[in-house]
């Protein structure tokens, strides 16, 4: 490739490696791809070991992965890292629609303001795993060991024993949990004997990145039928460095190798861009399968990423599905490993991440056959569809050429506590919002009057967002009675021994709101006020002065509220961490039966586990 | 109105737009009448706009032609 050289990271021995019985730890990651590193640096950034084994020694080699949705974006803010991939990366909310040789509609995927992120990023997906190598080596407590290949899994029901190969020669290793994000190939899996199934598709696509200076408008095109490439589909995207993605439909007959030859791929490419100068950086082949696990948990091993769940490109709900199900991930084993979480978070966790596999697939096989009609009644429609789309709007929903990642709501999780059975819930307009839901963003301003993003606030914890009214508007009373509740939630939740919960005050109108309301109890609970100048967080949350939300760590929306009730805010903690409430947790992990592991698993004795649950 | 798919007589003067119907496919190929009738299904499902009708209208449809239920 002339645009980029991959990096070369050092393997380097370790203590474990020279240990008489295998060193134990809490969490171990296998997989430094973007779903593995984003898994341990969520981990690591909340205080928590992790080690990560990769059987490489650098990042992604060649074109994969290029559209980073904006929950992805989010995601990597929230681990400090997001800066460097959207300054490096390709910006783009719109998109157009070709059929043959004309223009039939264009589309904008974020057409309001008020976020801080586009709709999409477009980066290589080796700068992407560049950026996370370098915010892992900035986190002490994550350990990533370059030529570390796992080649032995022994499954009990108390942890894992990993037997790993180095240059060194074989160690081993175990681990109270252990999450397998080695990618579509999963060789744990295939070590382990699990499957991941689905359906296979025939189509052959052709990618070839090509470096050329262009003016395109950085935005995403899709041709159907275009005459540079007759009865099939192309794609094009720009990348970082100039460099651009193309993606010719081949039909299922094509000659990967055939098709592969330079000879073969510039006269398409001649085609489609006429005389422009262009240099060919990269070709490859691929047919693509919509599959998945059917359970993401194994006893004390979690699947997240392609490992788990593979879709087809159309859509980019591949990566940034994989990074949804490490964030979704890491908040969950963290507390399950500090003791604060009973084990069936992670039932829940597979519950919801397995719901989203099926959201992906479902989408992505429905754009698959949209584009690749099956039959010549499919085509005819999909024709129908895109000639009526040129003037109607209602065909232009029809029209699927990838139903571009969204983040899934985990609307069925164990975690939310459903408006239907919270008390005083009366009419929440904003089902982007409901329980399960990413929190929206909105642009706020602070104490100090300094514009702040809402979802650079919260995250890593449990919040809670508390509208009330202006801060100046409040009597006396008002705000002695708001800090009484703030101190008897403070109280509710330190007597059911749940973990903290930073408090954000959101107040309307256009000053700065005051640090607090003048009562020392509001100053020491509140963490947090800002002003929502624009109303525009109260919008989205169809907010009113008294209304609550509760936020999971991973900023998704866990239960809301018309006023602030202690009891209800311990209630719905407590369930988002598999606790009954008023219990403790070794109580409730007593009446957990123990997890089964499956019966194609080697049982083997481990050592027993660390003593990290208190 | 009812949320299920109406299959009482319903259609003022329904010689009208048979005649119309096979008219609008007069002098077309087989590939443009095939063009003709997934447009025309496309803007009616969209006027329909109801779900369970297109559902019930779809299994109606496909009734006794050995088409998986």
């Amino acid at each position: 490739m002339k645009s980029y050289s991959n990096p070369v990271f050092d393997y380097r021995p370790c203590a474990d490696q020279h240990t008489g019985t295998p060193a134990r730890h809490p969490i171990v990651v296998i997989g430094a791809g973007p779903v593995g590193l984003v898994t341990a640096i969520d981990l690591a950034v909340q205080g928590q070991a992790v080690v990560v084994l990769d059987d490489d020694q650098t990042v992604s080699v060649g074109s994969r992965a290029v559209c980073h949705a904006k929950r992805t974006l989010e995601i990597l803010d929230r681990l400090g890292c997001g800066q460097p991939v959207v300054d490096r990366g390709i910006s783009w909310s719109r998109g157009r629609v070709f059929l043959r040789e004309r223009e039939v509609y264009g589309f904008d995927l974020l057409a309001e303001p008020g976020h801080r992120r586009p709709a999409f990023v477009n980066l290589q997906q080796y700068h992407l795993e560049e950026a996370l190598v370098a915010r892992a080596a900035s986190l002490p407590a994550l350990d990533l060991r370059w030529r570390n290949r796992v080649t032995g899994v022994q499954a009990a029901d108390d942890g894992v024993l990993l037997t790993v190969e180095t240059p060194d020669g074989p160690y081993q290793l175990a681990c109270d949990w252990l999450v397998v994000a080695d990618g579509a190939r999963s060789p744990v899996r295939h070590l382990l004997g699990l499957q991941s199934e689905g359906r296979v598709f025939h189509d052959r696509f052709l990618i070839a990145d090509v470096l050329m200076k262009a003016d395109y408008p950085t935005e995403r095109w899709f041709w159907f039928d275009p005459p540079f490439h007759p009865g099939q589909s192309v794609l094009l995207h720009r990348q970082a460095d100039n460099l651009w993605r193309v993606d010719f439909q081949l039909g299922p007959d094509a000659d990967p190798e055939e098709e592969k030859k330079p000879e073969r791929v510039m006269p398409r490419l001649r085609a489609m861009l006429g005389d422009r100068d262009f240099d060919l950086e990269w070709v490859s082949v691929y047919t693509f399968q919509c599959r998945r696990m059917e359970a993401f948990r194994h006893g004390r091993m979690l699947f997240a990423g392609d490992a788990a769940h593979q879709v087809s490109p159309f859509g980019a709900r591949g990566g940034n599905s994989g990074i949804q199900d490490a964030d979704a991930l890491a908040w969950r084993l963290v507390r399950v490993v500090r003791g604060e979480a009973n084990e069936s978070v992670l039932d829940a966790w597979a519950q919801e991440r397995q719901a989203a596999a099926d959201e992906n697939i479902l989408n992505s096989t429905r754009s698959t056959d949209f584009i690749s009609p099956k039959s010549p009644i499919a085509l005819s429609f999909r024709n129908a569809a895109l000639e009526l789309a040129a003037t109607l709007p209602f065909a232009r929903r029809m029209v699927n050429s990838g139903r571009l990642s969204t983040p899934t709501v985990a609307d069925d999780s164990p975690a939310n506590t459903v408006d239907a059975d919270a008390a005083d819930t009366s009419g929440f307009a904003a089902p982007a919002m409901r329980p399960g839901a990413p929190s929206v963003d909105a642009p706020l301003l602070s104490v100090d009057g300094q514009p702040q993003w809402w979802l650079n606030r919260i995250g890593g914890e449990f919040d809670l967002l508390i509208f009330t009214g202006s801060a100046t508007a409040d009597a006396t009373a008002d705000a002695t009675a708001f800090a009484a509740r703030l101190s008897a939630l403070r109280q509710v939740l330190d007597e059911a021994g749940l973990p903290a919960l930073r408090i954000h005050r959101v107040m309307p109108g256009t000053s700065a709101p005051a640090a607090n309301p003048g009562e020392p109890d509001a100053d020491d609970a509140l963490s947090d006020a800002l002003s929502d100048a624009d109303g525009v967080l109260a919008a989205r949350c169809d907010a009113r002065p008294g209304t609550v939300y509760l936020l999971r760590p991973d900023q998704h929306v866990c239960a809301r509220w018309r006023s602030l009730d202690p009891q209800a805010v311990a209630g719905s903690m407590a369930r988002a961490l598999g606790r009954p409430l008023g219990r403790a947790i070794a109580d409730a992990r007593d009446s957990t039966p123990d997890s089964t592991l499956d019966a194609t698993l080697i049982r083997q004795a481990t050592a027993p586990p660390a003593a990290t649950q208190a | 109105m009812s949320d299920h798919l109406n299959t009482e007589p319903a259609l003022d003067r329904p010689d009208d737009f048979y005649e119309a119907l096979i008219a609008a496919h007069r002098g077309l190929s087989d590939e443009q009448s095939a063009q003709l009738n997934c447009r025309l299904i496309l803007l009616m499902a969209n006027h329909i706009g109801r779900p369970q009708v297109l559902t019930e209208a779809l299994a109606l449809a496909g009734r006794g032609l050995g088409a998986r239920p």
